[in-house]
């Protein structure tokens, strides 16, 4: 979301005020000069791309214990009152829960809510996507029911169980990542997301070259931590 | 996850829940566990009373003394500096308190409070009225201050080579003073109480600064407490100041009282 907003320049329209993610603050995370670095940003912000009928919601903190059912239902009240056509998750699951399958194939899958199907089916079929499988419900007995399961996918999952019975538009684009750097597995996953929604002008010949028509926003630095003390060497 | 002095490794305590144990709350959840949860969420409220008598306060604390300035110290050096420099100067009448308790802190029930307690008690300056106007949003100013431990700045040199303490500051969009301080720069941010008086400022439009002091001190400390100096020339504590000398002496004989009262054996 980040690299959409950054890339895109888009404008913040406001806020999605609640008191369901632990509070952050902090200076303009997209800040490219010394004039617009001074505005301040909180924990969940709406930003919006009129041209491209474009807007994007981006959550910068855990949910606090119990509250991330209360956010679901909040947050899907709000797209239904706002009328949005459609809603995409961009989402990731533990790449370490894959099975011998899943370990050999892409690791980018995708879930369409029913409303969604009827609509998208075909340019998604076009795109040679591959649909998150269904695994056992309870992993550890035999002979469990089969489920969608999004382990590590924070509220992915309660949010397209509740589209799918609200009869919301939803897809939900993720990756398999494990814990890390993961800036290439967002880089990565917008490019999964341009492939359908052509973002920006999509580059079929060089994969790498990917990377540099993404904007990385400023606030990406030091993701670990500061410099190293020379005493130390 | 914290780690401690002497090696041990321990769970911090933390509000952020994983999906994973809420995944596993929700499969066994039954009608008790949600009714202790409930109980246990109405046990958190904080509550505003008066101190003296402990009765509860009827109306919300700023409609029964509508201000123009609001000034919040979070942790025991931002305390301890307003405490001996704003408070030392004028006369601060006690209007309520809050009480809270949650699973990792409560407050204390003692009259006599030194900077280390946690405990969160209301002033309003007595002499001036005029300081407070009458329409709590419109002309409504806030300002916060609080510490950080040094280590949790991030710059692309090493912590150890900053001139600590300094103090950093974060404003909301209509906060239109000039600020004592540099900016807190990106990538760092401000979590827990003082980004939630910020957000909260910054989404209903009410001017607020926050006045932050990375040191690498935590504890009751001088030098720390003197690292706020920089903002008494702002417009928010212009007029709140007045003998600046005095104000040292006080901070000087807050220290020595703590410091009796704390050693590593206690």
């Amino acid at each position: 979301i980040d690299l959409i907003i950054s890339t895109l320049n888009m404008s913040k329209i406001g806020y999605f005020y609640t008191d369901c993610l632990v509070p952050m603050v902090g200076n303009n995370p997209y800040a490219t000069a010394e004039e617009n670095s001074t505005e301040l940003s909180i924990n969940t912000e709406v930003y919006s791309l009129p041209s491209r009928k474009l807007v994007a919601l981006q959550l910068r903190s855990i949910f606090i214990k119990y509250k991330s059912k209360p956010f679901c239902e909040k947050l899907l009240s709000w797209v239904k009152s706002s009328s949005f056509a459609r809603v995409i998750v961009l989402s990731s699951s533990h790449s370490y829960h894959r099975n011998d399958l899943q370990l050999r194939s892409t690791p980018f899958r995708y879930l369409l809510t029913p409303s969604m199907q009827k609509s998208v089916q075909n340019k998604i079929k076009s795109l040679n996507w591959e649909e998150m499988e269904k695994s056992p419900c309870i992993p550890e007995i035999n002979d469990s029911e089969f489920c969608i399961r999004i382990p590590g996918g924070g509220i992915t999952k309660a949010l397209y169980d509740e589209s799918c019975s609200k009869e919301i538009q939803m897809a939900v684009l993720l990756k398999f990542v494990s814990e890390g750097d993961n800036i290439p597995d967002a880089l990565g996953l917008v490019e999964y997301l341009n492939e359908w929604l052509q973002i920006i002008k999509p580059c079929s010949d060089e994969p790498t070259a990917s990377a540099l028509r993404w904007k990385i926003p400023s606030s990406w630095r030091l993701l670990f931590g500061s410099g190293l003390p020379p005493a130390l060497f | 996850m914290a780690a401690t002095f002497f090696g041990e490794v321990v769970k911090a305590p933390c509000r952020a829940g994983t999906e994973d144990e809420e995944e596993e709350e929700g499969r066994r959840e039954t009608p008790e566990d949600r009714e202790v949860r409930r109980q246990l969420a109405r046990k958190r409220e904080v509550r505003l009373l008066r101190r003296q008598t402990k009765t509860s306060l009827e109306v919300s604390l700023l409609e029964k003394y509508p201000c123009s300035k609001f000034i919040i110290a979070i942790g025991n050096n931002a305390v301890a500096f307003l405490s001996s420099f704003v408070m030392n100067s004028g006369v601060w009448e006690e209007v309520g308190c809050a009480k809270l308790w949650n699973e990792w802190c409560r407050t204390t029930d003692t009259i006599h409070l030194s900077p280390t307690e946690a405990f969160c008690v209301f002033y309003h300056l007595k002499s001036s009225p005029s300081v407070f106007g009458s329409c709590p949003r419109k002309n409504m100013q806030i300002t916060i201050l609080t510490c950080r431990h040094v280590t949790d700045y991030k710059t692309s040199e090493s912590t150890g080579c900053l001139p600590s303490p300094f103090l950093k500051a974060l404003k909301t969009q209509n906060f239109r003073d000039p600020v004592c301080c540099s900016l807190l720069e990106q990538p760092n941010i401000v979590h827990d109480l003082p980004a939630a008086v910020l957000s909260y400022c910054q989404v209903w439009k009410i001017p607020a600064v926050l006045y932050l002091c990375y040191t690498d001190v935590m504890k009751l400390d001088l030098i720390t407490v003197e690292a706020f100096k920089p903002i008494l020339s702002s417009r928010s504590l212009k007029g709140l100041v007045k003998n600046v000398p005095q104000s040292t002496e006080t901070l000087k004989k807050l220290m020595t009282t703590n410091e009796i009262q704390s050693n590593i054996y206690t």
